[in-house]
Protein backbone atom coordinates (compact mmCIF):
# COMPACT_ATOMS: atom_id res chain seq x y z
CA UNK A 1 0.00 0.00 0.00
CA UNK A 2 1.36 3.45 -0.90
CA UNK A 3 2.23 5.99 1.78
CA UNK A 4 -0.37 8.42 0.43
CA UNK A 5 -3.20 5.88 0.72
CA UNK A 6 -2.02 4.91 4.22
CA UNK A 7 -2.04 8.55 5.18
CA UNK A 8 -5.56 8.98 3.81
CA UNK A 9 -6.80 6.00 5.83
CA UNK A 10 -5.11 7.24 8.99
CA UNK A 11 -6.66 10.66 8.55
CA UNK A 12 -10.20 9.48 7.84
CA UNK A 13 -10.02 7.14 10.84
CA UNK A 14 -10.44 3.85 8.96
CA UNK A 15 -6.99 2.96 10.35
CA UNK A 16 -5.49 3.94 13.69
CA UNK A 17 -1.73 4.38 14.12
CA UNK A 18 -1.55 1.65 16.78
CA UNK A 19 -3.71 -0.62 14.62
CA UNK A 20 -1.32 0.00 11.75
CA UNK A 21 1.66 -1.03 13.88
CA UNK A 22 -0.18 -4.18 14.98
CA UNK A 23 -1.09 -5.06 11.37
CA UNK A 24 2.51 -4.63 10.35
CA UNK A 25 3.76 -6.76 13.25
CA UNK A 26 1.32 -9.51 12.20
CA UNK A 27 2.60 -9.37 8.62
CA UNK A 28 6.20 -9.55 9.83
CA UNK A 29 5.37 -12.52 12.07
CA UNK A 30 3.74 -14.31 9.12
CA UNK A 31 6.22 -13.57 6.34
CA UNK A 32 9.57 -12.59 7.80
CA UNK A 33 10.57 -16.05 9.10
CA UNK A 34 11.10 -17.12 5.46
CA UNK A 35 12.43 -13.79 4.13
CA UNK A 36 14.68 -12.76 7.03
CA UNK A 37 14.69 -9.02 6.35
CA UNK A 38 14.42 -7.93 10.00
CA UNK A 39 17.21 -8.37 12.52
CA UNK A 40 15.00 -7.00 15.29
CA UNK A 41 12.04 -4.76 16.00
CA UNK A 42 10.72 -3.02 19.09
CA UNK A 43 6.96 -3.26 19.07
CA UNK A 44 6.45 -1.67 22.46
CA UNK A 45 8.29 1.56 21.59
CA UNK A 46 6.56 1.77 18.20
CA UNK A 47 3.12 1.37 19.82
CA UNK A 48 3.94 4.08 22.35
CA UNK A 49 5.03 6.42 19.56
CA UNK A 50 1.90 5.59 17.55
CA UNK A 51 -0.32 6.68 20.44
CA UNK A 52 1.05 10.21 20.24
CA UNK A 53 1.44 10.37 16.42
CA UNK A 54 0.50 13.72 14.85
CA UNK A 55 -1.59 12.74 11.84
CA UNK A 56 -1.49 16.25 10.39
CA UNK A 57 2.18 15.79 9.47
CA UNK A 58 3.24 14.53 6.00
CA UNK A 59 4.18 11.04 7.27
CA UNK A 60 2.11 11.19 10.47
CA UNK A 61 1.76 7.75 12.10
CA UNK A 62 3.51 5.87 9.28
CA UNK A 63 6.14 3.29 10.32
CA UNK A 64 9.33 3.32 8.25
CA UNK A 65 11.87 0.50 8.56
CA UNK A 66 15.55 1.30 8.96
CA UNK A 67 18.75 -0.32 7.67
CA UNK A 68 20.76 -1.50 10.64
CA UNK A 69 23.59 1.00 10.09
CA UNK A 70 21.51 4.12 10.92
CA UNK A 71 21.35 5.04 14.61
CA UNK A 72 17.94 5.25 16.29
CA UNK A 73 17.98 6.25 19.95
CA UNK A 74 17.63 3.24 22.25
CA UNK A 75 17.69 0.67 19.40
CA UNK A 76 20.44 -1.75 18.31
CA UNK A 77 22.66 -0.79 15.36
CA UNK A 78 24.56 -3.94 14.41
CA UNK A 79 25.69 -3.05 10.87
CA UNK A 80 25.22 -6.79 10.22
CA UNK A 81 28.40 -7.39 12.22
CA UNK A 82 29.34 -9.51 15.19
CA UNK A 83 31.38 -6.51 16.29
CA UNK A 84 28.25 -4.58 17.24
CA UNK A 85 25.69 -7.35 17.74
CA UNK A 86 26.37 -8.15 21.38
CA UNK A 87 26.06 -4.96 23.36
CA UNK A 88 25.56 -1.79 21.36
CA UNK A 89 22.56 0.49 21.87
CA UNK A 90 22.37 3.76 19.93
CA UNK A 91 22.82 6.74 22.26
CA UNK A 92 21.25 9.21 19.78
CA UNK A 93 19.10 9.61 16.65
CA UNK A 94 20.74 10.03 13.24
CA UNK A 95 19.69 13.27 11.53
CA UNK A 96 17.52 11.36 9.01
CA UNK A 97 15.70 9.76 11.96
CA UNK A 98 15.22 13.12 13.67
CA UNK A 99 13.81 14.43 10.37
CA UNK A 100 11.53 11.41 9.87
CA UNK A 101 10.18 11.95 13.38
CA UNK A 102 9.65 15.66 12.63
CA UNK A 103 7.56 14.56 9.61
CA UNK A 104 5.48 12.33 11.92
CA UNK A 105 6.94 8.96 10.89
CA UNK A 106 7.75 6.14 13.33
CA UNK A 107 11.14 4.46 12.80
CA UNK A 108 10.28 0.78 13.19
CA UNK A 109 12.56 -2.24 12.90
CA UNK A 110 16.18 -2.94 12.05
CA UNK A 111 16.91 -4.36 8.60
CA UNK A 112 19.60 -6.86 7.64
CA UNK A 113 22.54 -5.81 5.51
CA UNK A 114 25.97 -6.87 4.32
CA UNK A 115 28.43 -6.32 7.16
CA UNK A 116 29.24 -2.59 7.30
CA UNK A 117 27.45 -2.30 3.91
CA UNK A 118 30.21 -4.22 2.11
CA UNK A 119 28.62 -6.52 -0.42
CA UNK A 120 25.90 -6.85 -3.06
CA UNK A 121 23.96 -9.90 -1.85
CA UNK A 122 23.43 -9.42 1.93
CA UNK A 123 25.32 -12.74 2.22
CA UNK A 124 28.09 -10.89 4.05
CA UNK A 125 25.78 -10.28 7.01
CA UNK A 126 27.34 -12.07 9.97
CA UNK A 127 23.95 -12.36 11.63
CA UNK A 128 21.28 -13.70 9.29
CA UNK A 129 20.40 -14.84 5.75
CA UNK A 130 17.94 -12.64 3.86
CA UNK A 131 16.09 -14.18 0.92
CA UNK A 132 14.54 -12.54 -2.11
CA UNK A 133 10.75 -12.46 -1.52
CA UNK A 134 10.15 -13.05 -5.27
CA UNK A 135 12.19 -16.27 -5.21
CA UNK A 136 13.36 -17.55 -1.85
CA UNK A 137 16.28 -19.48 -3.38
CA UNK A 138 17.85 -16.21 -4.49
CA UNK A 139 19.68 -13.24 -3.00
CA UNK A 140 17.80 -10.00 -2.33
CA UNK A 141 20.81 -7.99 -3.52
CA UNK A 142 22.77 -5.74 -1.22
CA UNK A 143 24.02 -4.20 0.76
CA UNK A 144 20.55 -2.85 1.70
CA UNK A 145 19.05 -6.33 1.15
CA UNK A 146 16.76 -6.19 4.18
CA UNK A 147 15.53 -2.72 3.16
CA UNK A 148 14.51 -3.98 -0.31
CA UNK A 149 13.21 -7.39 0.79
CA UNK A 150 10.98 -5.93 3.52
CA UNK A 151 9.25 -3.54 1.12
CA UNK A 152 8.90 -6.25 -1.55
CA UNK A 153 7.51 -8.75 0.98
CA UNK A 154 4.95 -6.24 2.25
CA UNK A 155 6.55 -6.27 5.71
CA UNK A 156 7.49 -2.58 5.43
CA UNK A 157 5.63 0.30 3.77
CA UNK A 158 8.92 2.07 3.07
CA UNK A 159 12.46 1.78 4.33
CA UNK A 160 15.74 3.65 4.49
CA UNK A 161 18.92 2.20 3.03
CA UNK A 162 22.40 3.49 2.30
CA UNK A 163 24.16 3.50 -1.07
CA UNK A 164 27.95 3.61 -1.44
CA UNK A 165 28.26 1.85 -4.81
CA UNK A 166 24.70 0.77 -5.61
CA UNK A 167 23.56 -0.59 -2.26
CA UNK A 168 20.07 0.94 -2.54
CA UNK A 169 19.51 0.62 -6.29
CA UNK A 170 20.74 -2.94 -6.89
CA UNK A 171 18.63 -4.63 -4.16
CA UNK A 172 15.67 -2.47 -5.24
CA UNK A 173 16.17 -3.81 -8.78
CA UNK A 174 16.48 -7.43 -7.61
CA UNK A 175 13.38 -7.24 -5.39
CA UNK A 176 11.19 -5.16 -7.73
CA UNK A 177 10.82 -1.97 -5.67
CA UNK A 178 11.84 1.67 -6.13
CA UNK A 179 15.24 2.69 -4.71
CA UNK A 180 16.65 6.23 -4.75
CA UNK A 181 20.24 7.31 -4.16
CA UNK A 182 20.14 11.07 -3.62
CA UNK A 183 22.95 13.36 -4.79
CA UNK A 184 26.05 13.65 -2.63
CA UNK A 185 25.36 16.33 0.00
CA UNK A 186 21.55 16.25 -0.34
CA UNK A 187 20.91 14.10 2.77
CA UNK A 188 22.86 14.27 6.04
CA UNK A 189 24.83 11.17 7.01
CA UNK A 190 25.16 12.17 10.68
CA UNK A 191 24.37 8.96 12.58
CA UNK A 192 24.97 6.67 9.60
CA UNK A 193 27.87 4.34 10.42
CA UNK A 194 30.41 5.48 7.83
CA UNK A 195 31.74 3.09 5.18
CA UNK A 196 33.25 5.37 2.50
CA UNK A 197 32.61 8.98 3.37
CA UNK A 198 33.05 10.48 -0.10
CA UNK A 199 30.52 8.00 -1.56
CA UNK A 200 27.88 7.19 1.11
CA UNK A 201 24.32 8.53 0.82
CA UNK A 202 21.11 7.58 2.65
CA UNK A 203 17.96 7.13 0.57
CA UNK A 204 14.47 5.57 0.50
CA UNK A 205 13.24 2.20 -0.80
CA UNK A 206 9.52 2.29 -1.53
CA UNK A 207 6.63 0.78 -3.50
CA UNK A 208 6.18 3.82 -5.74
CA UNK A 209 8.13 6.78 -7.09
CA UNK A 210 5.73 9.15 -5.36
CA UNK A 211 6.52 7.46 -2.02
CA UNK A 212 10.24 7.91 -2.73
CA UNK A 213 9.60 11.61 -3.32
CA UNK A 214 7.68 11.90 -0.02
CA UNK A 215 10.41 10.22 2.02
CA UNK A 216 13.18 12.20 0.29
CA UNK A 217 11.25 15.38 1.07
CA UNK A 218 11.30 14.45 4.75
CA UNK A 219 15.00 13.54 5.01
CA UNK A 220 16.69 16.02 2.62
CA UNK A 221 18.37 19.25 3.63
CA UNK A 222 21.27 20.94 5.31
CA UNK A 223 22.63 19.64 8.60
CA UNK A 224 25.42 21.44 10.45
CA UNK A 225 26.38 18.04 11.92
CA UNK A 226 27.47 16.72 8.47
CA UNK A 227 30.05 19.05 6.96
CA UNK A 228 29.40 17.58 3.49
CA UNK A 229 25.68 18.34 3.55
CA UNK A 230 24.80 21.22 1.25
CA UNK A 231 23.23 24.42 2.58
CA UNK A 232 20.83 24.77 -0.34
CA UNK A 233 17.02 24.97 -0.48
CA UNK A 234 15.14 21.67 -0.92
CA UNK A 235 12.64 21.80 -3.80
CA UNK A 236 9.11 20.35 -3.63
CA UNK A 237 9.70 16.85 -5.00
CA UNK A 238 6.04 15.98 -5.53
CA UNK A 239 5.00 19.24 -7.28
CA UNK A 240 6.02 18.34 -10.86
CA UNK A 241 5.96 14.59 -10.46
CA UNK A 242 3.26 14.02 -13.09
CA UNK A 243 4.53 16.52 -15.66
CA UNK A 244 5.70 13.74 -17.96
CA UNK A 245 8.76 13.42 -20.18
CA UNK A 246 7.58 15.15 -23.36
CA UNK A 247 10.47 17.15 -24.80
CA UNK A 248 13.09 15.73 -22.44
CA UNK A 249 16.28 14.28 -23.87
CA UNK A 250 17.34 10.94 -22.40
CA UNK A 251 20.73 9.37 -23.12
CA UNK A 252 21.65 5.72 -23.62
CA UNK A 253 25.36 5.28 -22.85
CA UNK A 254 26.72 2.83 -25.42
CA UNK A 255 29.23 1.50 -22.84
CA UNK A 256 26.32 0.32 -20.61
CA UNK A 257 24.70 -1.89 -23.25
CA UNK A 258 27.71 -4.01 -24.27
CA UNK A 259 28.44 -7.72 -24.05
CA UNK A 260 28.36 -8.21 -20.27
CA UNK A 261 24.61 -7.81 -19.94
CA UNK A 262 21.99 -10.58 -19.86
CA UNK A 263 19.94 -10.28 -23.09
CA UNK A 264 16.67 -10.71 -21.14
CA UNK A 265 17.65 -7.81 -18.86
CA UNK A 266 18.59 -5.67 -21.84
CA UNK A 267 15.20 -6.40 -23.46
CA UNK A 268 13.31 -5.28 -20.34
CA UNK A 269 15.36 -2.11 -20.00
CA UNK A 270 14.85 -1.31 -23.69
CA UNK A 271 11.09 -1.85 -23.30
CA UNK A 272 11.12 0.84 -20.56
CA UNK A 273 13.14 3.11 -22.84
CA UNK A 274 10.53 2.61 -25.56
CA UNK A 275 7.79 3.46 -23.09
CA UNK A 276 9.46 6.79 -22.29
CA UNK A 277 9.97 7.46 -26.01
CA UNK A 278 6.27 6.78 -26.61
CA UNK A 279 5.47 9.49 -24.04
CA UNK A 280 7.46 12.04 -26.01
CA UNK A 281 11.02 11.75 -24.69
CA UNK A 282 13.80 12.02 -27.23
CA UNK A 283 16.26 9.11 -26.91
CA UNK A 284 19.85 9.72 -27.97
CA UNK A 285 22.99 7.60 -27.80
CA UNK A 286 25.75 9.08 -25.63
CA UNK A 287 29.18 7.99 -24.47
CA UNK A 288 30.67 7.72 -20.97
CA UNK A 289 34.16 6.81 -22.21
CA UNK A 290 35.75 6.02 -18.84
CA UNK A 291 33.11 3.48 -17.77
CA UNK A 292 35.55 0.56 -18.03
CA UNK A 293 37.68 2.13 -15.27
CA UNK A 294 34.88 2.72 -12.76
CA UNK A 295 35.07 -0.61 -10.90
CA UNK A 296 38.86 -0.43 -10.48
CA UNK A 297 38.63 3.19 -9.31
CA UNK A 298 35.89 2.36 -6.83
CA UNK A 299 37.73 -0.65 -5.37
CA UNK A 300 40.69 1.58 -4.55
CA UNK A 301 38.78 4.57 -3.13
CA UNK A 302 36.04 2.74 -1.18
CA UNK A 303 38.38 0.32 0.67
CA UNK A 304 40.83 3.18 1.37
CA UNK A 305 38.11 5.22 3.05
CA UNK A 306 36.71 2.12 4.79
CA UNK A 307 40.09 1.20 6.27
CA UNK A 308 40.22 4.65 7.83
CA UNK A 309 36.57 4.77 8.96
CA UNK A 310 36.63 1.28 10.46
CA UNK A 311 39.70 2.05 12.57
CA UNK A 312 37.18 3.33 15.17
CA UNK A 313 36.18 -0.29 15.82
CA UNK A 314 39.05 -1.00 18.17
CA UNK A 315 37.30 -2.66 21.11
CA UNK A 316 37.75 0.34 23.40
CA UNK A 317 34.65 2.56 23.37
CA UNK A 318 31.93 0.27 22.01
CA UNK A 319 31.35 -3.11 20.48
CA UNK A 320 33.33 -6.30 20.82
CA UNK A 321 36.37 -6.48 23.10
CA UNK A 322 38.56 -9.61 23.08
CA UNK A 323 38.93 -11.36 26.43
CA UNK A 324 42.18 -11.28 28.43
CA UNK A 325 44.25 -8.99 26.18
CA UNK A 326 48.03 -9.11 26.69
CA UNK A 327 48.39 -5.42 26.00
CA UNK A 328 46.64 -2.61 24.12
CA UNK A 329 47.87 -3.65 20.65
CA UNK A 330 46.81 -7.24 21.31
CA UNK A 331 43.38 -5.95 22.36
CA UNK A 332 42.99 -4.05 19.05
CA UNK A 333 44.22 -6.95 16.92
CA UNK A 334 42.15 -9.69 18.48
CA UNK A 335 38.98 -7.61 18.96
CA UNK A 336 39.04 -6.84 15.24
CA UNK A 337 39.93 -10.41 14.24
CA UNK A 338 37.03 -11.79 16.29
CA UNK A 339 34.52 -9.06 15.44
CA UNK A 340 34.92 -8.62 11.66
CA UNK A 341 33.93 -11.02 8.87
CA UNK A 342 36.01 -11.95 5.81
CA UNK A 343 34.83 -9.26 3.38
CA UNK A 344 35.41 -6.49 5.91
CA UNK A 345 38.91 -7.78 6.63
CA UNK A 346 39.69 -8.05 2.90
CA UNK A 347 38.68 -4.46 2.31
CA UNK A 348 40.53 -3.15 5.36
CA UNK A 349 43.72 -4.86 4.11
CA UNK A 350 43.20 -3.63 0.55
CA UNK A 351 42.47 -0.09 1.76
CA UNK A 352 45.40 -0.03 4.16
CA UNK A 353 47.67 -1.25 1.35
CA UNK A 354 46.66 1.41 -1.21
CA UNK A 355 47.18 4.11 1.45
CA UNK A 356 50.51 2.74 2.66
CA UNK A 357 53.85 4.43 2.12
CA UNK A 358 55.19 3.77 -1.38
CA UNK A 359 51.80 2.83 -2.85
CA UNK A 360 49.66 5.87 -1.99
CA UNK A 361 50.35 7.77 -5.23
CA UNK A 362 50.37 4.71 -7.46
CA UNK A 363 46.96 3.54 -6.29
CA UNK A 364 45.03 6.11 -4.26
CA UNK A 365 46.05 9.37 -5.96
CA UNK A 366 45.77 7.70 -9.35
CA UNK A 367 42.23 6.53 -8.57
CA UNK A 368 41.25 10.04 -7.42
CA UNK A 369 42.44 11.40 -10.77
CA UNK A 370 40.53 8.78 -12.75
CA UNK A 371 37.54 9.74 -10.61
CA UNK A 372 37.85 13.25 -12.06
CA UNK A 373 37.67 11.78 -15.59
CA UNK A 374 34.57 9.76 -14.66
CA UNK A 375 32.95 12.87 -13.14
CA UNK A 376 33.72 14.84 -16.32
CA UNK A 377 32.12 12.10 -18.45
CA UNK A 378 28.87 12.79 -16.62
CA UNK A 379 29.25 16.58 -16.77
CA UNK A 380 29.68 16.33 -20.53
CA UNK A 381 26.76 13.94 -20.86
CA UNK A 382 24.41 16.17 -18.85
CA UNK A 383 25.19 19.06 -21.19
CA UNK A 384 23.54 16.98 -23.92
CA UNK A 385 20.75 15.15 -22.07
CA UNK A 386 18.39 15.61 -19.10
CA UNK A 387 19.01 12.12 -17.74
CA UNK A 388 20.72 8.83 -18.57
CA UNK A 389 18.98 5.43 -18.82
CA UNK A 390 20.69 2.12 -18.14
CA UNK A 391 20.32 -1.27 -16.50
CA UNK A 392 20.89 -1.39 -12.71
CA UNK A 393 22.58 -4.79 -12.70
CA UNK A 394 23.85 -6.94 -15.59
CA UNK A 395 21.66 -9.90 -14.54
CA UNK A 396 18.68 -10.65 -12.27
CA UNK A 397 19.19 -11.87 -8.69
CA UNK A 398 21.49 -14.89 -8.58
CA UNK A 399 21.05 -17.97 -6.40
CA UNK A 400 22.16 -17.82 -2.77
CA UNK A 401 25.66 -19.22 -2.20
CA UNK A 402 27.17 -18.76 -5.67
CA UNK A 403 30.54 -16.98 -6.05
CA UNK A 404 31.13 -16.69 -2.31
CA UNK A 405 34.85 -17.40 -2.81
CA UNK A 406 35.31 -15.01 -5.73
CA UNK A 407 34.99 -11.41 -4.50
CA UNK A 408 36.29 -9.93 -7.77
CA UNK A 409 33.43 -11.55 -9.70
CA UNK A 410 30.94 -9.87 -7.34
CA UNK A 411 32.72 -6.51 -7.60
CA UNK A 412 32.43 -6.55 -11.40
CA UNK A 413 28.63 -6.78 -11.19
CA UNK A 414 28.59 -3.27 -9.66
CA UNK A 415 29.63 -1.75 -12.99
CA UNK A 416 26.42 0.19 -13.73
CA UNK A 417 25.83 1.65 -10.27
CA UNK A 418 29.18 2.76 -8.86
CA UNK A 419 29.86 5.62 -11.28
CA UNK A 420 26.97 7.63 -9.80
CA UNK A 421 28.65 7.47 -6.37
CA UNK A 422 32.06 8.38 -7.78
CA UNK A 423 30.53 11.38 -9.58
CA UNK A 424 28.07 12.32 -6.79
CA UNK A 425 25.01 12.22 -9.06
CA UNK A 426 21.49 11.20 -8.09
CA UNK A 427 20.16 7.91 -9.44
CA UNK A 428 17.09 5.74 -9.05
CA UNK A 429 16.06 2.15 -9.76
CA UNK A 430 12.50 1.69 -11.02
CA UNK A 431 10.84 -1.71 -11.66
CA UNK A 432 10.95 -2.59 -15.37
CA UNK A 433 9.11 -5.91 -15.33
CA UNK A 434 10.35 -9.42 -14.72
CA UNK A 435 12.24 -12.17 -16.51
CA UNK A 436 11.47 -15.87 -16.06
CA UNK A 437 14.19 -17.91 -14.32
CA UNK A 438 15.16 -21.49 -15.21
CA UNK A 439 13.01 -22.67 -12.31
CA UNK A 440 9.99 -20.69 -13.49
CA UNK A 441 10.11 -17.87 -10.95
CA UNK A 442 9.62 -14.27 -12.09
CA UNK A 443 12.71 -12.20 -11.30
CA UNK A 444 12.42 -8.40 -11.23
CA UNK A 445 14.60 -6.18 -13.41
CA UNK A 446 15.24 -2.52 -12.67
CA UNK A 447 15.68 0.46 -14.96
CA UNK A 448 18.32 2.88 -13.69
CA UNK A 449 17.81 6.58 -14.32
CA UNK A 450 20.81 8.79 -13.59
CA UNK A 451 20.44 12.53 -13.12
CA UNK A 452 22.86 15.40 -12.59
CA UNK A 453 23.93 16.55 -9.13
CA UNK A 454 20.87 17.86 -7.23
CA UNK A 455 18.63 16.89 -10.16
CA UNK A 456 16.23 14.81 -8.01
CA UNK A 457 13.04 16.65 -9.02
CA UNK A 458 13.44 15.90 -12.72
CA UNK A 459 14.81 12.41 -11.97
CA UNK A 460 11.67 11.55 -9.99
CA UNK A 461 9.45 12.96 -12.74
CA UNK A 462 11.12 10.70 -15.33
CA UNK A 463 10.94 7.74 -12.94
CA UNK A 464 7.22 8.40 -12.42
CA UNK A 465 6.69 8.25 -16.20
CA UNK A 466 8.70 5.01 -16.43
CA UNK A 467 6.93 3.14 -13.63
CA UNK A 468 3.26 3.46 -14.71
CA UNK B 1 51.94 0.18 -10.45
CA UNK B 2 53.21 -3.23 -9.43
CA UNK B 3 51.54 -5.07 -6.58
CA UNK B 4 54.31 -7.62 -6.19
CA UNK B 5 54.86 -6.47 -2.62
CA UNK B 6 51.40 -6.97 -1.10
CA UNK B 7 52.37 -8.90 2.01
CA UNK B 8 49.03 -9.68 3.65
CA UNK B 9 50.49 -10.31 7.09
CA UNK B 10 52.51 -7.08 7.06
CA UNK B 11 49.57 -4.94 5.89
CA UNK B 12 47.18 -6.62 8.35
CA UNK B 13 49.58 -5.64 11.12
CA UNK B 14 49.48 -2.00 9.95
CA UNK B 15 45.67 -2.26 10.20
CA UNK B 16 45.89 -3.83 13.70
CA UNK B 17 44.19 -6.97 12.46
CA UNK B 18 45.14 -10.44 13.69
CA UNK B 19 44.67 -13.08 10.98
CA UNK B 20 44.69 -16.87 11.03
CA UNK B 21 47.03 -18.83 8.72
CA UNK B 22 44.01 -19.85 6.65
CA UNK B 23 42.87 -16.26 6.22
CA UNK B 24 46.35 -15.13 5.15
CA UNK B 25 46.51 -17.60 2.25
CA UNK B 26 42.91 -17.10 1.10
CA UNK B 27 43.21 -13.30 1.24
CA UNK B 28 46.59 -13.40 -0.54
CA UNK B 29 45.06 -15.06 -3.62
CA UNK B 30 41.89 -12.95 -3.61
CA UNK B 31 43.74 -9.66 -3.13
CA UNK B 32 46.28 -10.53 -5.83
CA UNK B 33 43.37 -11.03 -8.25
CA UNK B 34 41.73 -7.74 -7.20
CA UNK B 35 44.98 -5.76 -7.48
CA UNK B 36 45.64 -7.38 -10.85
CA UNK B 37 42.29 -6.01 -11.98
CA UNK B 38 43.06 -2.56 -10.53
CA UNK B 39 46.12 -2.51 -12.83
CA UNK B 40 43.73 -1.58 -15.67
CA UNK B 41 44.02 1.99 -14.33
CA UNK B 42 47.66 2.06 -15.47
CA UNK B 43 46.43 2.19 -19.09
CA UNK B 44 45.24 5.76 -18.47
CA UNK B 45 47.47 8.81 -18.62
CA UNK B 46 46.34 11.11 -15.81
CA UNK B 47 49.19 13.63 -15.93
CA UNK B 48 47.86 17.09 -15.15
CA UNK B 49 44.43 15.81 -14.01
CA UNK B 50 43.27 17.17 -10.64
CA UNK B 51 42.26 14.49 -8.11
CA UNK B 52 38.62 14.39 -6.93
CA UNK B 53 38.40 13.73 -3.20
CA UNK B 54 34.76 14.74 -2.80
CA UNK B 55 32.23 14.83 -5.63
CA UNK B 56 30.42 17.97 -4.43
CA UNK B 57 32.12 21.32 -3.91
CA UNK B 58 32.40 21.31 -0.12
CA UNK B 59 35.72 22.51 1.23
CA UNK B 60 36.46 22.36 4.95
CA UNK B 61 33.50 24.45 5.92
CA UNK B 62 33.67 25.60 9.55
CA UNK B 63 30.55 25.92 11.65
CA UNK B 64 30.04 28.75 14.08
CA UNK B 65 31.58 28.05 17.47
CA UNK B 66 28.33 27.96 19.42
CA UNK B 67 28.14 25.82 22.57
CA UNK B 68 25.40 23.21 22.48
CA UNK B 69 24.32 20.34 24.64
CA UNK B 70 26.43 17.21 24.29
CA UNK B 71 25.61 13.59 25.08
CA UNK B 72 25.20 12.94 28.80
CA UNK B 73 27.99 10.93 30.41
CA UNK B 74 25.82 7.81 30.83
CA UNK B 75 25.04 7.83 27.10
CA UNK B 76 28.70 8.15 26.20
CA UNK B 77 29.68 5.28 28.51
CA UNK B 78 26.69 2.98 27.95
CA UNK B 79 28.40 0.98 25.18
CA UNK B 80 31.90 0.80 26.66
CA UNK B 81 32.88 -2.87 27.16
CA UNK B 82 34.72 -2.16 30.42
CA UNK B 83 34.38 0.95 32.55
CA UNK B 84 35.14 2.21 36.02
CA UNK B 85 34.83 5.55 37.82
CA UNK B 86 33.00 7.15 34.87
CA UNK B 87 35.85 6.30 32.53
CA UNK B 88 36.56 3.64 29.93
CA UNK B 89 39.02 1.07 31.20
CA UNK B 90 41.84 -0.20 28.94
CA UNK B 91 44.87 -2.45 29.51
CA UNK B 92 47.90 -0.78 31.02
CA UNK B 93 49.71 1.31 28.40
CA UNK B 94 52.78 2.30 30.45
CA UNK B 95 55.41 -0.32 31.20
CA UNK B 96 56.45 -1.00 34.79
CA UNK B 97 59.47 1.03 35.88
Amino acid sequence: MSLLSLRAQLRDGSLTPTGLIDNLAAKIAARDPEVGAYLSYDLETARAEAVTADLSLPLGGIPIAIKDNINVLGQPCTCGSRFLSENYTSPYDATVIRKLRAAGAIPFGRLNMDEFAMGSATENSALQTTRNPRDLTRIPGGSSGGSAASVAAGTAFASLGSDTGGSIRQPASHCGVVGLKPSYGRVSRYGLVAFASSLDQIGPLTHTVEDAALVLQAIAGYDPLDSTSLDLPVPDYTAGLNDGVKGLKLGLPKEYFGDGIDPAVRAKVMASVEKLAAQGAEIVEISLPHTEYAVATYYVIAPAEASSNLSRFDGIRYGHRAANPGDLIDLYRRSREEGFGAEVKRRIILGTYVLSSGYYDAYYTKALKVRTLIRRDFENAFEQVDAILSPVAPAPARKLGEFSDDPLHEYLSDIFTIAANLAGNCAISVPAGTVTSDTGSELPVGLQILGPHLGEAKLLRIARAAEG
Amino acid sequence: MSHAHLDVRYVANLARLELSEGEVSVFQNQLDAILGYVETLSKLDVDGIEPTSYPAPVFDRMRDDVPHESLPLEAVLQNAPVQAQNQIRVPKVIADA
